[in-house]
């Protein structure tokens, strides 16, 4: 079955000065996909996303996002699209719903719209009794669901998330899991990065980043498949690996 | 528009949960006005003046008690020696020495006239002249009843001085004070809170889930300023109320007027806290830079020193300083009861700066980076 590609990325660079963050990167994401950007700390996941997003300017190459282009279109780009920040990025002094209110509105939904879209995220997440708790009072886990629930809350067609489960007990880790693939069945691409090697295996397709550039990119069968390792944990390792033979 | 409406609401709620910054809100103008209005004044009660008498007459005693006399003198130590008095100067226990050399009385009745010395502290040069001025006043009118007693003389001037003081007639210092002060009370609001409503977004990173999505720069900017604009507003309010019951301020010209000045003048204060948001990254970075500018534009505004007795560089420097406008119309319209028309060229001056500033701080505003 071939879809159509949402993400088109030819040649990505990115410098700041003379350090190179992100080297000719070119990849595509197909629409409904769970895409997911592997590498360790600093291999340049974040600084790719945030371009993506159009937070930051890329230096060089074609980027278009959901049909727009990333030099011209950012705030139509803005529109669809979801992004959850590694930083956390809730108001800790609102309230959940409080919350929910604000980006909800600064997204152009309606009173009614936003309302129920509280209700059920809470519902859904099990979360009721926090609607009128400070997000201060409440455990980062949840905080990371609330914080998912928002980014897709106003349907967009992709949702970018930087390293959402970083710092999150495995119970919540998997649940988040539960969340994004229920996210793809409605059909919302899931752009993610991560540096756990497991949920690697979770993703339909895989891009192995090192050093800022892309070192391997297919399914997490294939991949193993090719490099020779029985986890994705074995495949990095020797990636990074080989980058270190090659470097040294 | 809507989109505006939900940051103002969440900008609220945020602040009205910030009990302490709440708090401050509140107390400042009770604390400004009463503190700094009493405290803040030029007048100077209490010299402490040191007597080294060493002529010992009647007409030395005479002189001294004139001195004690004064509302404004202390009465204070007695020397023979000039060394000793000296010694308090140095070591900041007495503000001015008077010394009666010996023979003054006999000089006076023999050659008709005799010194005095008045040594004044001066490391504070407005007190000190303050201080010279009294003790020749104390002075001349001493030497206008010895001339008048003994030699039965009037003293001769040929033209006097009727003096009248208008808009102020008994030259309170407060009421020249109050409406400096409600103006540092609505710039401190207008500029730091705003300046930090945005950099407190960068610091905790949620700016980048507001950069991320589709609202504009200016719908933004105006849902952060306008509630700070709206709490600077009724800040003034209760600083006018308070003055008028507190202190008995008068508010002679018209009250509207009034905040249509405050309402521009905010506008430059708030973007003027703005523009420093968005080249500091951290709170910290932002107060201080707010601090620098604001006691720089605050010396150079007239409200402790007069405007004309700078240097004319520093004058020509006052022209773009927002704060002196504003001073200058709040003393206008409140002790002066000046109209719309005396104010309009400050008026027209803020306006064009507000919309200069703010233009610069939404172009310095930046979504991607």
């Amino acid at each position: 079955m071939k879809r159509e590609n949402i993400i088109e990325v030819k040649d990505l660079t990115k410098k700041f000065g003379n350090f190179t963050a992100n080297d000719k990167l070119t990849f595509s994401v197909r629409k409904g996909e769970v895409f997911g950007f592997l590498g360790a700390n600093g291999a340049g996941k974040t600084t790719a996303i945030k371009i993506l997003c159009g937070l930051s300017k890329p230096t060089s190459g074609d980027i278009s996002v959901v049909g727009y282009d990333v030099y011209t279109q950012p705030e139509e780009i803005k529109k669809n699209i979801g992004y959850m920040s590694q930083k956390f990025s809730l108001y800790e002094d609102l309230t959940t719903a409080e919350n929910f209110r604000f980006f909800g509105g600064i997204y152009g939904l309606k009173k009614a719209e936003i309302k129920q879209k509280t209700s059920f995220y809470l519902q859904q997440l099990d979360m009721e009794n926090a609607r009128d708790k400070i997000i201060q009072s409440v455990p980062l886990g949840w905080k990371q669901k609330l914080a998912f629930s928002i980014a897709v809350m106003h349907e967009p067609d992709i949702v970018f998330l930087d390293e959402p489960t970083s710092g999150v007990d495995p119970i919540t880790r998997r649940q988040f899991w539960d969340m994004i693939y229920n996210t793809a069945r409605e059909g919302i691409t899931v752009f993610l990065t991560t540096h756990y090697m497991d949920e690697a295996e979770y993703c339909e397709r895989v891009t192995i980043l090192v050093d800022g550039r892309i070192e391997a990119l297919d399914t997490p069968m294939a991949l193993k498949k090719q490099f020779g390792g029985s986890s994705m944990e074995e495949v990095f390792v020797k990636l990074a690996r080989k980058k270190l033979t090659v470097d040294g | 528009m809507r989109n505006i409406s939900y940051i103002i609401q969440k900008e609220f709620i945020q602040l009205f949960r910030n009990h302490v910054m709440l708090r401050i809100i509140i107390l400042m103008p009770v604390i400004q006005l009463f503190i700094l209005a009493y405290a803040a004044t030029f007048e100077i009660k209490k010299i402490r003046l040191v007597v080294v008498d060493q002529d010992h007459s009647v007409t030395s005693r005479d002189l001294t008690a004139h001195f004690q006399g004064s509302p404004f003198y202390k009465a204070g130590k007695h020397y023979d020696s000039y060394k000793i008095a000296e010694n308090d100067i140095i070591h900041g226990s007495a503000d001015q020495i008077l010394i009666i050399p010996a023979g003054f009385e006999k000089d006076l009745n023999r050659e008709g006239f005799s010194q005095v010395q008045v040594v004044t502290d001066a490391i504070n040069g407005s007190a000190a002249s303050l201080m010279s001025a009294y003790s020749l006043a104390i002075i001349r009118d001493f030497n206008e009843r010895i001339l008048l007693q003994e030699k039965n003389i009037q003293f001769g001037q040929p033209i006097k001085i009727q003096y009248s003081y208008w808009y102020n007639p008994r030259l309170d210092y407060i009421n020249f004070m109050v409406p400096g002060i409600l103006v540092l009370l609505v710039t401190l609001i207008g500029m730091f809170l705003s300046s930090m409503a945005l950099v407190r977004e960068k610091e905790i990173g949620t700016i980048e889930q507001i950069n991320v999505s589709p609202i504009r720069k200016y719908q933004f900017i105006i849902g952060k300023l306008l509630p700070f604009w709206v709490v600077a507003l009724a800040d003034l309010a209760f600083g006018l109320i308070l003055a008028k019951l507190a202190f008995n301020i008068p508010i002679v010209g018209s009250i509207g007027l009034i905040f249509l000045m405050a309402m521009v003048y905010l506008l430059v204060m708030q973007g003027i806290g703005l523009l420093l948001s968005t080249i500091t990254n951290t709170q910290q970075q932002a107060m201080f830079l707010s601090w620098f500018i604001l006691v720089v534009l605050i010396l150079m505004s007239g409200l402790f020193t007069p405007i004309e007795s700078m240097p004319h560089w520093a004058q020509v420097l006052t022209w773009f300083n927002p704060i002196a406008y504003f001073i200058e119309t709040m003393r206008m319209i409140m002790l002066k009861g000046s109209g719309f028309m005396d104010v309009m060229k400050s008026f027209l001056i803020l306006s064009t700066l507000s919309i200069f500033i703010l233009s610069l701080a939404i172009w310095r505003y930046r979504k991607v980076v």
